[in-house]
Formats: C-alpha cells, structure tokens, sequence
C-alpha cells in the first residue's frame, strides 16, 4: 500500500483537521466528534439538514456542508456508518428550532445507525424527518431485500433539500422535496482498478489488467458483472442505457448530468465519457438543463465513474440553481 | 436459579473474551460475504463494554445492561452497532431496578431483545441475519419455560451452521444474492458465542 498519510488508524481524524483548516470560513468541527457543520449553526428558524456515513468518499458529505445545502455532514470511519451518539451531535447542533432532516445512504447500517440517532433526538424533543437515497440501479429494487444502495445522486438530494431549507420551508416540505429528488434521480458505476482501506491495507477486490466491474458500489461492493475493459463510449453507452429505461425517460424531458468521477480517474476521461452522454441525450431529445463533471462521490483511489441524472420539473430546476456555497458546491 | 448483578458482568467479560479469541475467525468470515469488520466491531466494542462497566459498581440489572448497550452503539459502529445495542437496551428495560432475575424473567428480557433485533433489522428469520440463531434459541427457551442455557448455546451453534444454506436479503451480504450461499453468516457466529458465553455463566 502506497499512500499520503501519517497512520491508517488517524486517517479521517487527519483529514477533517485539515477539512477544517483548509475552509474555516464555511465550516467548522464540534469538539470530540467526527462532525462537520456549518460555521453559523444553528440557523434559527431554518430546517436542519443532515447528512453523513463512512469516510472515503471525499468531498462527500463535509465538502456539501455550507449554505444552501447540508448544515452538518457527520463523518464515520473509512467506508464504516457513523455512530447514533455522533448523529445526535450533529442534530443537536444544527436544530434550529423547526426540525432536522437526515439525508440517510441506503446502506443497512446507515439506516439503523441514523434511525437510533432520530430516535434520541426525538426523545429530547427534537422534530426529525428521514429521507433515504436509493439510486444505484445495479441493484435490485425491493421491499423484501435490503434494497438499492445510495450513491452519488444524493448530492442532487443535498441541494435540493438545502435550497428549499434555506428559503425558510417548513421541514414536512423540506421533506417533501427531497423524496421528490429521490424518486427522480438514478445513477449506476463502473470501476476499472480498486481501492485500498487504509486500515485494511490490501484492495477490497481485485480486478484484472483487462477487467472492470459494471455496476460497482461505491465501497467496492460487487457490481453486476465484470466484463473486459471498453473504450468509454460504450461504457456510457451501457450505463445510460440502464439508467433511462429505469428511468422511463421520454423525448422531451428535461435532466440534470452528473459524470462522477470515482477517485482516480483524471477529469479528461470524465468528460470523454460525458460527451458520449450528451449526444446520446440529445438522439432521444432529452433536454440537458444542468451538467456537473468532476469528483462529487468518490471511493479512495478507486479509478472508474458514475453516471447520474436527475429527472427535473420547473420546481426542481429553480431549486438546482438557487445559491449554495459549499466547498465543493457552489452555485450563485 | 437467579442471574444477579455479577453473573451479568461474568456474562459479558465472558464475551469479550470469546470475541478477542475469535475475531480474526469472525473477520474471515465477514470477508467472504460482507466488508471484513465483523471482528474488529465486535472485539472492539466489548472491549470497551467491559473497561466501562469493570470500574463502575452497579445496584441493578437495569444501569449494568444499558451502559453495555450504550457503550456497544456508540464503540461498534456497522450494523451490528445499532443491532447489539438495541438488544442489550431491551434487556436492560425488563430487568431495570432488580439485582437479580429468575429465570422467566431472563427469558422475558432475551425475548425483548429479540423484539428489538427485528425491529430495528426488519429482518426474519430465513434472510441470513442474526435473527436466524436468534429467534429459534428464544423460542426454544420460551417453551420450556427454563433457562437451558447448554441446549440454547448448542441450538445456536446448529443454527449458525444452518446459515450457510441460506441466500442473504439483508444486510451487506444480499448485494451478493446467490454467491452468498455456502458461506456461514457472521452475525450469526457472533451471536451464537454470545448464547456460549451465556451458557458458561449459567452452568458455574
Ligand atoms: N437487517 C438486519 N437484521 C438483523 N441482522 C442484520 C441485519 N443486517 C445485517 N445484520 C447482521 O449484521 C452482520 C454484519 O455486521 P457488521 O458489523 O459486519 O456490519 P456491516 O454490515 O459491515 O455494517 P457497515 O456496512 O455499516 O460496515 C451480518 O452478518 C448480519 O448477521
Ligand atoms: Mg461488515
């Protein structure tokens, strides 16, 4: 293992110091915990909004932490759900009097970790409202398994939840809008080399010189398939094609794109990918209203990408372009 | 027979000793079908059970169970964190403000905690969870209306090896579906050392 860091047990106490140091002015870290909030909160009157999960996945989630998006992204061990007690800090923090909504990543230990937080939390008297993203559609969808998994769509969930918060919304309508994003937005990956856990130390799987895995979870959690290597119009020729037809995405609707790139794939192949996806959109007569490019949900070192679209009316276009000022969000 | 104040304590001492010894075993088997930290949550979280609850001295069933379950939500983390947490809290509600329980009222407390598992999991049995040791041993012990600990710690042992027929619908596990089979359940494993450990301080 080859890596930037000082000892694999201090990774991400190391990386939220330099977080914090790096963007004091957006941000800052409760004393004694993993969270990441905003530098003014508790908004008073505004809708908390929070979200988090492993580390790793960097700038998920403190990266989304500012105005107009998350007030605290609470940040768990490498690929590892953080904990109810500092959930609860973190909802503690943000509470600003009108209810706090989790933003929860469909992973089974996400969802108890931050359900046993909501359950303290209300316990003090604290309004919560849950979300839980699904959007990998390498996964089957079902009520009687654990379901499709969260990945890098919940950043389209973070801005719209937050620019609806910030507009003073109550949280039954903050809430709303984030289960609209939800049932709207799909994505699916691809990895071609893996990541190393820096505790772990060895890859979480292997993959041939000539192999990727379609359909990759952002944890390196098997995809689909592994298939030979393709040239990156038929990669996102395959991983669109998944995406619209569960999707039902019709001539003349109307998305936004998001090309995430995994960790480390350079911004070049990103977007070799993304023009493949423009004129593929643009053959079916859908309508790009918004595009993002770059590292929004990354897996370590992980090389490959994710495509996501999120299926938008006029509500959610007004929302996806309202302002945000986030570290690594910015819209104005 | 009556369970006090330190019986609990020998019971997850007891614990903690099976989860060190076995949590590369416990690792191994989370690697095969999960993400590889079944182990380390566990021997991490037990060890600071038993460091909280050593230097404390308690009055009740009840203050002793739930800074177990406190200490296991807030040290374990994964989805057994909430899990073990949830079970522990459940028992500490039905055995709060006594320094001993007979054995219905044990049975009654393991019951709760088995309510708590699937509440919290919403898993049942048959999905390659914990709740496949869980609930039968239960049941089991709800029966006979006594605690028989050895046979519950050896219907565990039978349900855990069960496990590996299974295909796995929840947890981390089930994003595998069919490849999960033939691998034992590491949930169930550690539960089945916990139902061990139970037996242990019940026959001394
Ligand atoms: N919904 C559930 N109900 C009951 N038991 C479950 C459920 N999901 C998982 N488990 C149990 O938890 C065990 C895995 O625990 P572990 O500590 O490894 O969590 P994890 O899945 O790795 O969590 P994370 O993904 O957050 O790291 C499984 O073997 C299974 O017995
Ligand atoms: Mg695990």
């Amino acid at each position: 293992m080859k890596k930037l860091i000082n000892d694999p047990l201090r990774v991400v106490d190391d990386m939220l110091e330099g977080f914090v140091a790096a963007h004091s002015r957006q941000v800052r870290r409760i004393p004694g915990t993993n969270v990441i909030v905003r530098k003014d909160a508790p908004v008073k009157g505004k809708v908390g909004i929070v979200s988090g999960g492993g580390s790793g996945h960097e700038p998920a989630h403190a990266g989304y932490v500012g105005k107009g998006m998350l007030d605290a992204a609470v940040c768990g061990e490498v690929f590892t759900s953080p904990t109810p007690d500092q959930i609860l800090s973190a909802i503690q923090a943000v509470d600003g009097g009108n209810g706090v909504l989790l933003i929860i990543k469909n992973y089974t230990g996400d969802v108890m970790n931050f359900e046993m937080a909501a359950e303290l939390a209300e316990a003090e008297g604290i309004r919560i409202a849950k979300v839980i993203v699904n959007d990998d559609v390498a996964v089957e969808d079902s009520t009687f398994t654990t379901g499709r998994r969260g990945i890098a769509g919940t950043v389209f969930v973070h801005k719209i939840a937050g620019a609806l918060a910030e507009r003073g919304a109550s949280l039954e309508e903050v809430e709303a809008a984030a289960k609209k994003a939800i049932q709207r937005v799909r994505s699916m990956g691809v990895a071609i080399s893996p990541c190393i856990v820096p505790a772990a130390g060895t890859p979480g799987f292997v993959l041939g010189e000539n192999e990727m895995e379609v359909g990759i979870g952002i944890h390196g959690e098997p995809g689909i398939e592994k298939v030979s290597v393709q040239p990156a119009e038929h990669v996102a020729d395959g991983l669109l094609a998944r995406i619209v037809e569960d999707m039902k995405l019709d001539q003349g609707d109307q998305v936004a794109v998001m090309i995430n790139g995994l960790g480390a794939t350079p911004l070049m192949e990103l977007y070799i990918v993304h023009k493949r996806v423009a004129e593929r959109l643009a053959e079916k007569q859908i309508r790009i209203h918004e595009t993002f490019v770059g590292e929004y949900m990354t897996s370590l070192e992980m090389a490959g990408c994710s495509i996501s679209l999120l299926k938008l009316d006029d509500e959610l276009i007004d929302l996806l372009r309202s302002p945000a000022d986030t570290v690594a969000f910015k819209t104005c | 027979m009556n369970l006090g104040v330190e019986q609990a304590k020998a019971w997850i001492d007891q614990m903690n000793e099976l989860f060190q010894q076995q949590k590369q075993y416990l690792t191994e088997l989370d690697q095969a079908i999960g993400d590889g930290d079944h182990g380390w949550n566990m021997a991490r979280g037990f060890q600071e059970a038993v460091d909280k609850i050593s230097s404390n001295r308690y009055e009740d069933l009840g203050t002793l169970l739930k800074d177990v379950a406190m200490t296991l939500i807030a040290k374990v983390g994964g989805a057994s964190g909430p899990l073990y947490g949830t079970a522990f809290l459940k028992m500490s509600q039905v055995l709060a403000g006594k320094q001993e329980g007979n054995e219905q009222e044990w049975i009654a407390a393991l019951g709760e905690a088995l309510a708590g598992l699937k509440a919290r999991g919403k898993a049942q049995v048959g999905e390659k969870t914990m709740i496949d040791v869980w609930e039968p041993v239960v049941m089991f012990l709800q029966e006979k209306g006594q605690l028989l600990a050895r046979e519950a710690a050896q219907l565990a042992q039978q349900k855990m090896e069960e496990t590996k027929t299974l295909e796995a619908k929840k947890g981390r596990a089930a994003y595998l579906g069919k490849r999960s089979i033939g691998h034992i359940d590491p949930g169930s494993a550690s539960s089945c050392l916990l139902f061990i450990a139970f037996a242990k301080v019940v026959e001394s």
